[in-house]
């Protein structure tokens, strides 16, 4: 049939985080078949069905057929006991999409019982005297997202629950952070970082955690794109990426910092948007698009995006060709695969390209580089010891590789490594792979001589 | 629901930490991988941790006329593990320790929680490997495959689970624990209880230690795959293999559909016109031999009009196997509810049997793939179905009591590995007679006889 007008696909009127009955079609997918036993961190901890993902399943199937309630406190227990890491999904026969299934019950959650009982789940569990450690640490994370109004950035909601979680345990004085006391990434460098002849200008997004916890990462990240005449845009009105909140089902807030950045990287005019963090770019590349899949403002703006995002990695070996290190690192470094770099962004064989790249670096695989190191975001804080017990076997696959530095391509695995490594009686440095990049090249320019 | 005070008892026996009652708890513990079969919830979950825990609770259940319900993984399919009569689940997750390697006498001792593939990597710095490999060896528990005797890709040249238990520690329904066999290559003292209690599904007896046979692990493999015009060729090529003996460890067969879903799926070039795939892989401690009878199998799809590939790299074999593993996920994308089947006939009606499962699939209208062990008779009829559907799920019903009258007659059996469980009790009779049932209950009866263990799986309850 001849027709004049192109017409777009219809958006939905609303997403599964809108409304957990859209789900349903993934939970049908389910056969049970039990594979996700295999490879989920939390079920390999606990050793109880009800840890792994399949019995997520029939309780979200038990709850839409009315014979459970969502707000039963063994529910939204039970709910909270991923680490929403994915692995079950790389294992999954039926390709199942659980992280919509997990996003949609907790969002649900929200809608139904607000904010407030969520403050109470953490809480309950910060009673340990040994979390208060992993409390602070991923609440100062967490923390400009709930108190630091930018400069220039759209006002964070309110109803974020780590606001409620945050200031009522104090988190009021940066002194008490270490990690804190640094002067956060954005107001180190310039808003535009500029090189003599560029030939090429891109954007970088440097979330919350390399803003403020590992701002050397990020100055890394910014050097080793202008060391290959590549002129970085860093805007400040940029906010967290909202990944954060999304797990914990603050569907409004999420929303709210997605459309800022959205707005906030379309100003820059930059062809393409780097990040350094796996959940940040699975943000960019996936979940702004399903979170404003309803929006025909924002829609369109996530999906342009979305193919424009690349991990650091990615767009030094596929989109441009990186200048080859040629200053000599020598350390035996052993890579950890983030589970939203490798999971989410498919981001895996690009920073070994690197690491092996660099002269005088002896890369040593760890078994199972790609198990989840326990991180979860928050999850280290709500569920202290089952993330401790699945961030020491990641600590003993480590040690065995007997390498010097332990590198990884996300910040939050990068504390959790920093903790467990240690606790292990391990000596391995953790770093972010661009790191030792941005290493080599510091050395070739300090006239080094390559060989000695 | 239970009295609380069975609670009680159960936490005084168990340990609070290890006895779950929530309605969440009892949720996760409604179902296992079989499709198209009824959850039930238990009235409670307990986790054992040890042999002795197991007898007090069996006497508790026995005295209070409650039903136990062992589970391993419960990544079972044929409805073993589902409580139906409530009860206890009594989850071996926590018993997973192994708890002798010996590489000397070729054995391992372990408590039945333990995964098939963790006393894999255990043994294999010994250069041993414990061969049985159904495919949930990554998530599956050794006791959970002990009572089901699981099969798996291997059975042809390696065989099952019963070929490789050579003593069990068992608490019986009476409460007594008994152990018999033990690392001895030869035993026969006294009945062979590790056959009786191998494939009992839980009804007899709960395994709480098994000693499994170890062997060295083969130092070479080869990969073949042949494609084929027609079902004929395919067959006969197997036959083939057979003849000029050789005995491959996987001799793996997909049908017309299998192979077109499959590649519609995953992309990996297989020819959609091909009527039949047969994926073959050859090994052994020589290079000799193993090259001598891969170029013999070579022979064999060449003569039979196959189309050949030959792996020489692991990528390479890794690509072949691409297809195979992907015929459960193809064919499962299709719909949201997959009835997996297990008939079995003897490996030279194979083609029969892909002829009659295609036909089945045919006059009931349904989407029905079949891939499978065709080494050793072993086919997977695959049926995709809405579940929501009830007109479509009642031709379903009638397309597999069709699969099972096929294979029956054609000198089979009900399963090859899947088991009796609940899906397949009604068709008992139809193999083993009323002679055949009578024993079966009278083997249940001397041992369980207020039917205590997995109750109303393999041996109908009796009517009240």
């Amino acid at each position: 049939m001849a027709t004049t007008t192109k017409t777009l696909p219809a958006r939905p009127n609303k997403t599964y985080h809108d409304d957990l009955a859209i789900v349903r079609e993934e939970l049908d997918k389910c056969m049970k078949c039990g594979n996700c036993m295999a490879v989920c961190p939390v079920y390999g901890a606990d050793r109880v069905e009800t840890a792994v993902t399949r019995s997520k399943i029939a309780v979200a199937e038990a709850v839409l057929d009315g014979e459970l309630e969502l707000d039963d406190p063994q529910v939204y227990e039970m709910l909270f006991n991923c680490l929403v890491c994915k692995s079950c999904m790389t294992n999954c026969p039926t390709k199942v999409n659980f992280d919509r299934i997990m996003l949609a019950l907790r969002a649900a959650l929200v809608r139904k019982n607000g904010l407030p009982w969520l403050k109470k789940m953490l809480f309950s569990t910060l009673k340990h005297p040994r979390l208060f450690d992993a409390g602070l640490r991923i609440g100062a994370a967490l923390q400009p997202l709930a108190f630091r109004g930018e400069k220039g950035g759209k006002a964070i909601s309110p109803r974020s629950p780590f606001g409620q979680v945050g200031s009522a345990i104090g988190f009021d004085a940066d002194r008490q952070l270490p990690g804190l006391t640094v002067t956060p990434l954005r107001d180190r460098v310039p808003e535009v970082v500029k090189v003599a002849a560029a030939k090429m200008k891109v954007a970088f997004f440097t979330g919350d955690s390399l803003n403020y916890f590992y701002p050397e990462a990020g100055m890394d990240l910014i050097e080793v794109l202008t060391a290959n005449d590549i002129e970085v845009h860093i805007p400040k009105a940029q906010s967290c990426c909202g990944v954060p909140v999304l797990v914990h089902g603050d569907v409004d807030t999420v929303r709210a910092l997605a459309r800022n950045n959205l707005d906030t990287f379309d100003q820059t005019g930059c062809e393409y948007l780097i990040t350094g963090c796996g959940s940040c770019g699975g943000a960019w590349q996936h979940d702004y698009i399903e979170l404003m899949a309803a929006d025909p403002v924002y829609g369109p703006k996530a999906e342009y995006w979305a193919k424009r995002t690349y991990d650091i990695s990615t767009f030094l070996t596929k989109v441009i060709s990186l200048r080859p290190p040629l200053g000599r690192v020598d350390r035996v470094v052993t890579y950890h695969d983030s589970c939203h770099l490798k999971k989410t962004m498919k981001v895996f064989a690009e920073p070994r390209e690197i690491l092996k790249s660099i002269p005088g670096i002896t890369f040593k695989e760890m078994s199972a580089p790609d198990a989840c190191c326990g991180s979860g975001g928050s999850y280290v804080l709500s569920h202290y010891e089952t993330s401790s017990i699945i961030g020491r076997k990641k600590a003993e696959d480590i040690k065995r590789t007997a390498a010097d530095t332990v590198s990884v391509g996300c910040p939050a695995c990068m504390m959790q490594l920093l903790d467990n490594v240690h606790r292990a009686g391990g000596q391995q440095e953790v770093v972010h792979y661009i790191s030792l990049l941005a290493e080599s090249y510091r050395k070739e320019r300090s006239v080094e001589p390559i060989t000695r | 629901m239970l009295e609380k005070t069975i609670i009680e008892k159960l936490e005084a026996v168990a340990g609070k930490e290890n006895v779950l009652t929530g309605k969440v708890d009892l949720v996760a513990y409604s179902y296992d991988a079989t499709a198209d079969l009824p959850r039930q919830a238990p009235d409670v979950v307990v986790l054992p941790t040890s042999a002795e825990m197991v007898q007090a609770i069996v006497n508790l259940a026995r005295s209070n006329k409650i039903a136990i319900y062992p589970r391993g993984a419960g990544t079972n399919l044929s409805g073993g593990t589902v409580p139906l009569k409530k009860g206890i689940v009594l989850s071996f997750q926590k018993m997973d320790k192994i708890l002798d390697v010996d590489a000397a006498n070729l054995t391992a001792v372990v408590q039945p929680g333990v995964v098939i593939a963790a006393l894999n990597a255990a043994v294999a710095p010994h250069g041993l490997i414990y061969p049985p490999d159904p495919g949930t060896v990554a998530t599956a528990t050794m006791g959970g495959s002990a009572a089901e005797n699981s099969g798996g890709l291997r059975g042809l040249k390696y065989g099952v689970t019963k070929n490789y238990i050579m003593g069990m520690e068992v608490v019986l329904a009476n409460g007594e624990k008994v152990r018999f066999g033990g690392k001895t290559v030869k035993n026969v003292t006294a009945y062979d209880f590790s056959n009786l209690f191998v494939g009992s599904e839980g009804t007899l007896g709960i395994i709480t230690e098994l000693t499994a046979k170890l062997i060295p692990a083969p130092k070479y493999r080869r990969t073949l795959m042949g494609v084929f015009k027609t079902l004929a060729d395919a067959g006969n090529a197997v036959a083939g293999i057979i003849k000029a003996q050789v005995i491959p460890a996987t001799l793996e067969v997909m049908d017309r559909m299998t192979i077109q879903t499959v590649e519609d799926f995953a992309h990996i070039g297989l020819p959609t016109d091909a009527a039949a795939l047969l994926l073959i892989e050859v090994d052994g401690m020589s290079e000799d031999v193993v090259s001598a009878e891969a170029e013999a199998v070579m022979q064999v799809v060449a003569d039979n009009h196959g189309d050949l590939k030959a792996a020489n790299t692991d990528q390479e074999r890794d690509q072949l196997w691409t297809a195979r593993r992907n015929a459960l996920p193809a064919l499962a994308s299709l719909n949201n509810t997959v009835v997996l089947e297990d008939a079995t006939v003897p490996r030279s009606r194979i083609t029969d049997m892909l002829i009659a499962c295609e036909a089945i699939g045919k006059k009931y209208n349904l989407t029905l793939g079949t891939f499978g062990h065709a080494g050793d008779g072993n086919l997977h009829p695959t049926i995709l179905c809405d579940k929501h559907n009830k007109e479509e799920l009642s031709r379903v019903h009638q397309a597999v009591d069709e699969i099972f009258q096929v294979a029956l007659s054609f000198g089979g059996t009900l399963s090859g590995e899947h088991g009796i469980g609940v899906a397949k009790m009604k068709y008992l009779g139809d193999e083993l007679g009323q002679s055949g049932l009578n024993l079966m209950r009278s083997i249940k009866e001397s041992l369980d006889p207020e039917y205590v263990l997995n109750p109303g799986k393999m041996v109908p309850l009796r009517e009240v």
